[in-house]
Order: structure tokens, then sequence, then C-alpha cells
């Protein structure tokens, strides 16, 4: 075998090596993972994550983005318990009726404390954008 | 005798690879290990897996790794489109071409995935101009976060998949040409 062979050999080795390395590293939050923690933590609550994909599966962008009328810009919507126990942001659903009601706190007030609010997740895009 | 070798190797390439982009490529973390939910909440214990339920959808690479566009034109979701009865649910289909005198592949804008998703009035007339040219679109405003960057690059597909809006091929005679 000419050397040749065996550098591309040994650097096709390490290519899937790698490869199977980045593969096996799980990857972070889900795309689309938004953080809300202007409040939570003053309040003496683990910050809000709200999943875009768990969300989308049952309800199409329109229903939150145009209905009840969420801006689509991470901490553009000032949203309050007070408010969402109203029936207003969240409150739309969770209510008990269409989906868990604001008494089960756990259930959306379950982040990592010490997050900043924000867009989180993997696969791309993290530039500079101002998401 | 050595290009035959070659050959094998560059055939279990391609065969690794498929079978990452098919298999190991899509993975899911575990909500307890994704960095954002505190693994001592007690909500894990009952909140839907991402795995659980992108799995089962149709695979794409980027984002959540799931084409949801296709999720829904297959059946295999049916999100809800309104709330409130009263509320118009509106579908176009039409398509619009643009950057037709740039450089990269012209960009097919199709509104049916679109509405699908979305009512005009999340694009029309704040982001994008209804009248065709009148809008000037721009990489760099995307990147920042700004026209289809609002969305692309933060909740649906990622301004890494360039190829999925510059989708139409320019006539030949443009290549070739000297710079």
């Amino acid at each position: 075998m000419s050397r040749k062979t065996m550098t591309r050999r040994r650097l096709i080795r390490i290519c899937v090596t790698l490869a199977f390395a980045l593969a096996a590293f799980p990857a972070p939050a889900e795309y689309a993972d938004v953080v809300l923690n202007k409040r939570s933590e003053k309040e003496g609550v683990r910050p809000v994550v709200f999943s875009h994909w768990f969300h989308r599966i049952r309800f199409r962008c329109k229903v939150c983005h145009f209905e009840l009328g969420f801006k689509m810009r991470a901490g553009a919507n000032d949203v309050l318990m007070a408010d969402i126990i109203d029936g207003k942001f969240c409150g739309m659903c969770h209510n008990n009726n269409i989906a868990w009601g604001a008494d089960r706190c756990d259930l959306c007030h379950s982040g990592r404390p010490g997050l900043k609010s924000g867009i989180y997740g993997g696969h791309q895009t993290l530039g500079p954008g101002r998401w | 005798m050595l290009s035959r070798a070659l050959r094998l190797i560059a055939m279990l390439l391609l065969i690794a690879d498929a079978v990452l982009a098919a298999e190991v490529v899509r993975r899911w973390a575990p909500l307890a290990q994704d960095g954002v939910h505190d693994p001592k909440s007690p909500a894990l214990k009952l909140l839907q897996e991402p795995r659980e339920a992108l799995s089962a959808l149709p695979p794409v690479a980027g984002g959540n790794q799931v084409d949801w566009v296709q999720a829904i034109e297959q059946g295999r979701i049916n999100p809800r489109t309104n709330i409130f009865p009263e509320t118009r649910v509106r579908l176009l289909e039409s398509d619009v071409l643009l950057n037709l005198r740039g450089s990269t592949p012209i960009v097919r804008f199709p509104h049916r995935p679109h509405t699908l998703w979305l009512d005009c009035g999340n694009c029309h007339e704040h982001l994008f101009k209804s009248r065709a040219g009148a809008n000037k679109l721009s990489m760099d405003a995307m990147l920042q976060g700004e026209q289809c960057g609002v969305c692309h690059g933060a909740v649906s597909f990622p301004l890494t998949e360039c190829n999925r809006c510059h989708s139409v091929p320019r006539a030949k005679p443009a290549q070739g040409k000297a710079r």
C-alpha cells in the first residue's frame, strides 16, 4: 500500500471517528426553545421554558402570533401571571380547558435557575441576529 | 488494485454518511439534559420528550430536524388553525420569485407553506409590502433577525439551509462568465 493511501485512510478514519464522537454528544436545547425569566426568579419561581416544537404540533403559528397577538421577538411580550389568569397570553389556552391551567405552576416554570431570557437551541442559526 | 480499494472506501464512506444522516444525526436531547430545563423540576416526569414527538415526523437537516411543512401536508399533524370561531383562515397558493438579478440561485417564495402556518397579517404590510419588487431584501438584515430572519434562524428552518430558499438555478449562460 502506498504512503498516500495510508494517509488518506488515516484521514478517513479520523473523520469517521470525529463524526461518531460528535453524534454521541446530545444536542443542546431544542431549536426555538424560549426562556422567559424577566420576572420569574425575582418572584421566587423557576424560569419558564416555552418550547415551540411542542406547541407547533398542536397549534399553527397564527393562533398565538396572530389571534392572540404574541409579538415575534423574544422579550417583546410583557407576560404577567395576572394577565394569564385573566385569560390573556398563555391564559388563552392554559385555562384547564384547552390546556393545563395556570395553577400547574411547575409545568411551565421548569427552567434551570440562572438562565437569561431569550431563544435557545441547537441546529443553527446562532448568528449575530437579535432574536 | 489501488483504485478498487479507494472506490470501496468511498462506497463505505457514502454508506456511513447515509447512516449518519438518517439515524445518528437525528438526535434529540432528553429534557433533563438539554441545558434549559432544571433536572430537578417535577415537570420533567410529565412533559413530553422531544424524541417521542419528533422522531415520528418527516426528517430534514437543521432546526428541530423535522420538515414541519411536510408534516402538515402529509397529514402527520393537524395543528389547530384558530381559537376564535370567527377568525378567517386564509390560504394563498401563489409563488413569488425573488433575487432575480443576484448571483446566487433565484429564490422561490411559496405562499402555500407560509400560509399553512401563518396569517397574511403576520408578514404584511409591516415586514413586507405586498407589491412585487417593493421590498429591498438583504441577507445581512436577515442574519440580524429582520425580514425573513424574524422567523428563519430563530423558529423556522435556519439560514444555513441556503438551497431551500435559493432553489431555482439560473440560466446556463450566466455561469462560466469571467468575473
